[in-house]
């Protein structure tokens, strides 16, 4: 089967496969990322992931099947020009200081002179390493050096963003900064391709997920379209009157009440907010209002089955 | 352009990494001891009945002493240093940042392989031409031709060079180091064997040495670059062990180019295709 290059995408796979000396890494991948979304590619340990995303960049060569980045084959050299591309564990010659290897990643990839001079600064201070600007890599800790990592992957203000585990060694304060690099990403059209195992990261981060596992994807979900789904919520409050539970009708069919505990399915969560301002102005003490959505990590757990070693 | 942005990185590399600074501390060391050495032996001489015919060829002996160690450390630096950049790099994962860019795979490895061949040849100009200008002024004596000389030991080098960059694609750093460094050490036995043959006009001796070359042709070369750089008459007198007893012709000087020129295109063809 050959895949039409439809220039809506960002990336295609078609039977995708990987064998590296009889051991089957990528068994038949077939996915599509459309252009300008924050797509979240998810899978335990051996799944296939880091080959996968090898495969779409050239660093390795499929065993069959079609990969396409921009309407381009896999690994051509000039769709290069606007693919950026963070490694799991970035290292680079540690001798450099943060702008001599943004200068460098730069010219290499055909950024001007002109350019990188008002662009390394800032990415320098995006990624929040201004204040070791002078220090070389060799003195930068593992966060630090995602971080300008990071950096080097935007220096060409890339189309498609691959991002192989970018928060890595971060702190709370990294994962934020990051969460923020990538939806900002995305805001300017770019498309971000995320491989993270920090599933709430994803959940709050990515547009589109897809699960794989021994090199197939198993299950995808379109998460702007789960903040659409019917969501179940449960409630702990006091004076709840009978006129106040019969008043909740009008979201829910389904309300069931044991004493202090009230759960309740509605059909959007959009809902919510108004749930609760009527609970309160009804004249009910609310101390718990939690939305019971199953999260990506139940639902990762759920198709993944047993720890397998994630 | 990329060719030429990685030649540069990987010169710069191997100057802010030490790598140059710590083999020329050595190459000066080397030219502080063979300076000394120099000066210590003419100082001999003046105060002996030595007459000045013997005093002039053994000079020029310690001058191809000197040249011959230059060489020597000039191949095996050019080897250690560059073994690590391409195995290196797959293995820890530096190549990928790179090969990711919009580079062809052979401009990546063919930029490393310049930059390391200027790295070679600072060396070479160094270190030779320091040895060159101690024996002109403290022991009055000058290579036949320097220029040859030096360029065939470059050209040495760049077959090692090109040795260690195609088993780098295929190979771990230790593997590739060891390898290469082995097919020096046959190259340099073989040479020895070739060169002694001719004392006895033993064919199978000359043979071994001469299947050797081919195996590996930096012995060779060197063997060439001391007919080129030796006097006439102490190559004849057969005063040195550098005298021109088996020399190699200028089609083993044509062997050796087209030799790193092959394995410097397996080298890009085998970085071109393999997994990353």
């Amino acid at each position: 089967m050959t895949l039409s290059q439809q220039d809506s995408f960002a990336v295609q796979t078609q039977n995708l496969r990987k064998v590296f000396g009889g051991k089957v890494a990528v068994r038949d991948l077939t996915l599509t990322v459309r252009r300008g979304e924050i797509f979240g590619f998810l899978g335990p340990n051996g799944a296939g992931k880091s080959t996968s995303i090898k495969m779409l960049l050239g660093l390795a060569k499929p065993t069959s099947g079609e990969a396409f980045v921009l309407g381009a084959p896999s690994g051509d050299v000039e769709v290069r020009r606007r693919i950026g591309f963070l490694p799991e564990n970035f290292r680079f010659y540690e001798w450099l200081t943060p702008a001599e290897l943004l200068h460098l990643h730069g010219r290499l990839c055909g950024v001007p002179s002109s350019k990188l001079s008002e662009r390394i600064p800032a990415l320098i201070d995006l990624v929040g390493l201004t204040p070791h600007i002078d220090k070389r890599l060799q003195n930068f800790s593992k966060g630090m050096l995602q971080r300008i990592g990071l950096a080097q992957a935007l220096i060409h203000e890339p189309e498609v963003i691959f991002l192989d585990e970018p928060t890595s060694g971060l702190d709370p304060l990294g994962r934020r900064m990051v969460r923020d690099i990538i939806r900002a990403q995305r805001d300017r059209g770019a498309t971000v391709f995320l491989n993270s195992h920090l599933l709430s990261e994803i959940e709050i981060t990515c547009d589109q997920v897809v699960f794989i596992r021994e090199g197939e994807v198993v299950t995808s979900r379109d998460l702007r379209a789960q903040q659409e789904e019917a969501v179940r919520v449960e409630v702990r409050a006091r004076k709840l009157t009978q006129d106040c539970i019969a008043g909740l009708a009008r979201w829910s069919e389904s309300v069931q009440v044991d004493e202090e505990r009230l759960t309740m399915t509605t059909q959007s969560r959009e809902t919510l907010p108004e749930i609760l301002r009527y609970l309160v102005a009804a004249g009910a003490d609310v101390y718990q209002f939690t939305p019971q959505r199953m999260s990506l990590e139940e639902l990762f757990m759920n198709i993944m089955g047993e720890d397998r070693g994630f | 352009m990329g060719v030429w942005i990685m030649a540069g990185i990987t010169f710069r590399e191997a100057a802010r990494k030490k790598i140059l600074w710590t083999a020329l501390f050595a190459g000066g060391a080397f030219l502080l001891v063979f300076g000394i050495g120099l000066r210590f032996q003419v100082g001999d001489f003046r105060n002996s009945a030595v007459p000045p015919f013997l005093r002039y060829q053994v000079i020029s002996a310690m001058l191809m002493i000197g040249l011959y160690t230059v060489d020597l450390l000039a191949v095996v630096m050019t080897t250690l240093t560059s073994v690590d950049t391409i195995s290196g790099e797959i293995t820890s994962g530096t190549i990928h940042a790179i090969a990711t860019k919009p580079l062809a795979r052979w401009q990546i490895l063919i930029g490393k392989w310049l930059g390391f061949v200027a790295m070679a040849g600072v060396y070479v100009a160094i270190t030779f031409w320091g040895t060159i200008a101690e024996g002109y002024w403290i022991g009055g004596v000058m290579a036949q031709h320097p220029v040859r000389g030096s360029l065939l030991v470059f050209l040495e080098c760049i077959v090692a060079l090109s040795v260690t960059f195609m088993f780098g694609t295929w190979f771990s750093t230790l593997t590739s180091g060891v390898i290469t460094l082995g097919l020096l050490g046959v190259a340099f036995l073989g040479g020895w064997l070739e060169q002694m043959s001719g004392f006895t006009e033993g064919s199978r001796l000359a043979m071994v040495g001469i299947i050797s070359s081919l195996i590996m042709p930096s012995e060779a070369v060197w063997r060439r670059a001391a007919f080129e750089m030796e006097s006439p008459l102490a190559g004849s007198l057969q005063f040195s062990p550098f005298a021109d007893i088996s020399i190699p012709s200028i089609s083993m000087i044509v062997y050796a180019t087209v030799y790193l020129l092959v394995a410097l295109a397996i080298a890009v063809y085998h970085f071109g295709e393999r997994d990353l």
